[in-house]
């Protein structure tokens, strides 16, 4: 299919991006097979906004790590009411709230919470990875965690809810991001300092595109790590807690003495 | 006040000018998910009807959304020009339908209105319009931006060059930069959305713009869509900052979710303004707007999102801004369900927009979670190109690869140029036929390897 195609000549640069650029054009449109191309990546990404979340297997893989975990449900009943009502997805069911009220946690530093979001993929793949990387930090700064909440068809501001019944001083939330084309399986980071019902985003500082192709784990343990050493520190999060972190890596690396608290989980394949 | 019609043996009523805006609203899921939309298909036309004959002044006598509590209301009732409303402050939203559609709405008539009218009457008018109204009307708004080229001119469309990468790797960056401005996009501006936003990163992505703009002599702006208080902070270490970009939403409490406030976008537009970066004008601000994103706040009032959003284009409208864009489908399906929400949001917000004067342009979009796909985004383009949109979105193949939703692709302003016979902001048509990327009609020319743009990459 390359007659009536014009290629670009610079199809090489293609190596440097996972952009869709140099695809030449028939005329000047998309030739067949990029066109194709693209309605199989939508088709993927399509399925995989409902695919189902696989809790029991997620719970496995994070107590593994050590972690306690406690099972949460938001208001949702399902997928198709989890897309239209945010709203829900943002509030604890009634069970869940209860357990938690009946659990006595906290007060704790840090309230973790592992939530589905539009990406169960993104939970299944990236969260138990990510929690590898932090753990060890965690260690190091001593701080006191809650049980990580495994929480399905669960929006960000959910946390803000599990984070004031666990008294935590500030909430990170786990969240399969909305898939793209090229990445159906992209963790986000959400961190809250002093969570409570009603926070909105301004207050929160956000990771994103944690996964193989994008932001490693180890980097985005790091980057949580100080942000939330400064949010405790100065009180807050949120556009008055800017991201600075990078001033501290060296060849954009996280610093080699996060390898003096456990090297093995921090993941060789992550720093490399 | 309430509003009554009887009809068929029934009596409907609207307790006030919000819920009859809100019902008279065409469907749409964030509406119904708000709980303010109409219940069924009759009370949707019957607020329609009921709408047609509120009086234009009403809207300045009956804030949807309190004066005192609000410096959105206050801004726009403050600012609200009695002399440019004169013409037309007889009219209810029926007749000012009528006379908008009429041969008596002239561009010039049209653009001496702006400042006498309120965002509340643009979208009140805008419930009462059919898509080709909203066309037809938004055709003959023209509004002219400058910075380093001239955005808006009749018979042009510009394209926001969008190079995103999910690690804001320069090289990646670059290259999508290069295959942009060899598909003849970036007249509008080249906008990056950076995926972290450390200052760091931010100040590096700024350095670089600036340096591929000098080096090559590109008559275009950068932007590093970072929030406004970094921009002011940047600006304040000396680093190279084109266009100050924000976020806005139709209330104050929406904006304080942004963690904005009109003080916060004066200071930024003055700060930018110190810089004197702009080449044949100082419109330094760019904004982008969506339907949705009051409700998403909570700070919506029990006002229906269109109407929120058209408030927002008066939030926009003291700054001058060189672009406004709606990020339309971006916000996903809670918001407008599905393809045709989603076109008809585009075609009423770029109305509301060029009505109120500004720069309007929309980035077509929509998300994988939302019932749409391209077909649907060839609709939206093809629909607004017509209506005269100031821009649209260029990015690689459609797909964003790091904010995870896609748009149009360089390729989609190609098709849509050579279609209606849409020019580029002139002083960058003239730059791509000297670098020899386009020929004197605008189409892109076959490119032989060795370009001399390639350098901008680096070496491959």
């Amino acid at each position: 299919m390359t007659a009536h195609v014009t290629a670009d000549f610079w199809a090489a640069l293609g190596m440097r991006t996972p952009a869709r650029i140099a695809l030449g054009r028939s005329g000047s449109s998309l030739p067949t097979d990029r066109v194709l191309e693209f309605s199989l990546a939508h088709a993927r990404a399509r399925d995989a906004v409902h695919a189902p979340f696989d809790a029991d297997g997620v719970t496995a893989a994070i107590r593994s790590l050590g972690f306690d975990t406690i099972g949460v449900t938001s208001a949702v009943p399902d997928r198709a009411t989890y897309l239209r009502r945010p709203d829900l997805g943002r509030v604890l069911s009634d069970d869940s709230r209860a357990a938690l009220r009946a659990g006595g946690i906290g007060p704790v530093d840090l309230a973790i919470v592992v939530a589905d979001g539009l990406s169960s993929a993104a939970i299944h793949a990236q969260a138990p990875l990510f929690l590898a990387a932090l753990r060890p930090w965690i260690a190091a700064e001593r701080w006191t965690v809650g049980p990580v909440a495994i929480a399905q068809q669960a929006r960000v501001a959910f946390g803000d809810a599990v984070g004031e019944l666990m008294r935590a001083r500030a909430v990170l939330v786990l969240i399969g991001e909305r898939p793209g084309l090229s990445s159906p399986d992209s963790l986000g980071l959400y961190l809250t300092y002093a969570p409570r019902v009603g926070r909105n985003d301004s207050e929160r500082n956000c990771v994103s595109n944690i996964r193989a192709e994008g932001l490693s784990h180890a980097l985005a343990a790091f980057k949580l790590v100080w942000l939330l050493r400064e949010a405790l520190r100065r009180g807050l999060t949120g556009v008055r807690l800017k991201d600075d972190s990078d001033m501290l890596l060296v060849t954009g690396k996280p610093p080699s003495a996060l390898h003096q608290f456990d090297a093995d989980s921090v993941g060789g394949g992550d720093v490399a | 006040m309430t509003y009554r019609h009887d009809t068929g043996g029934h009596r409907w009523t609207f307790a006030d000018l919000k819920e009859l805006m809100a019902k008279a609203t065409p469907l749409r899921s964030g509406d119904q998910l708000a709980g303010i939309a109409a219940g069924s298909a009759e009370e949707n036309i019957v607020a329609k009807i009921c709408l047609a004959d509120v009086p234009l002044k009403r809207f300045l006598n009956e804030p949807l959304i309190p004066y005192e509590t609000d410096e959105v209301t206050r801004l726009i009732i403050d600012t609200h020009d009695a002399a440019a409303f004169a013409p037309i402050s007889h009219m209810t939203v029926g007749e000012f339908r009528n006379f908008l559609l009429s041969d008596a709405a002239t561009p010039t008539v049209l653009a001496g209105l702006t400042r006498g009218m309120t965002p509340e009457m643009a979208a009140a008018v805008s419930k009462l319009m059919r898509n080709q109204d909203l066309i037809s009307v938004a055709k003959k708004c023209r509004v002219v931006t400058k910075f380093r080229d001239t955005i808006g001119l009749p018979g042009t469309m510009a394209v926001r060059l969008q190079p995103n990468h999910p690690t804001d790797d320069w090289g990646g960056i670059a290259a999508s930069i290069l295959d942009g401005l060899l598909y003849g996009c970036g007249d509008a501006v080249i906008g990056i959305n950076p995926a972290s936003d450390s200052l760091s990163a931010v100040t590096e992505l700024l350095y670089r713009l600036d340096d591929i703009i000098g080096r090559f002599a590109i008559p275009t702006q950068g932007c590093v869509l970072t929030h406004a208080t970094t921009s002011i902070d940047l600006i304040g270490k000396g680093v190279p900052v084109d266009l100050v970009f924000q976020s806005v939403a139709g209330t104050e409490a929406a904006n304080r979710s942004f963690g904005v406030d009109l003080a916060l976008l004066r200071e930024a537009r003055d700060a930018a303004r110190s810089l004197h970066r702009g080449t044949v004008g100082d419109n330094v601000m760019y904004f982008e707007t969506g339907q949705g994103s009051a409700l998403s706040a909570a700070a919506h009032h029990g006002v229906d999102q269109q109407t929120c959003e058209a408030r927002a284009y008066a939030v926009c409208r003291p700054f001058e801004p060189l672009l406004v864009n709606t990020v339309v489908g971006f916000i996903g399906p809670e918001y407008l369900y599905d393809g045709k929400q989603i076109v008809r949001a585009g075609l009423e917000d770029h109305f509301c927009g060029k009505l109120l004067g500004l720069p309007m342009g929309c980035d077509i979009c929509y998300t994988n979670h939302a019932e749409a796909d391209q077909d649907d985004m060839d609709t939206l383009l093809t629909l607004l190109a017509t209506a005269g949109v100031t821009y649209v979105m260029g990015v690689p193949g459609a797909d964003d690869v790091m904010l995870n939703y896609q748009s149009t692709a360089f390729h989609d302003s190609l098709y849509i140029r050579d279609l209606l016979s849409l020019g580029r902001a002139p002083e960058f048509e003239a730059w791509l036929r000297d670098m020899r990327i386009a020929g004197k009609d605008g189409r892109i020319l076959n490119h032989g390897a060795g370009h001399r743009l390639l350098p901008l990459a680096g070496t491959p």
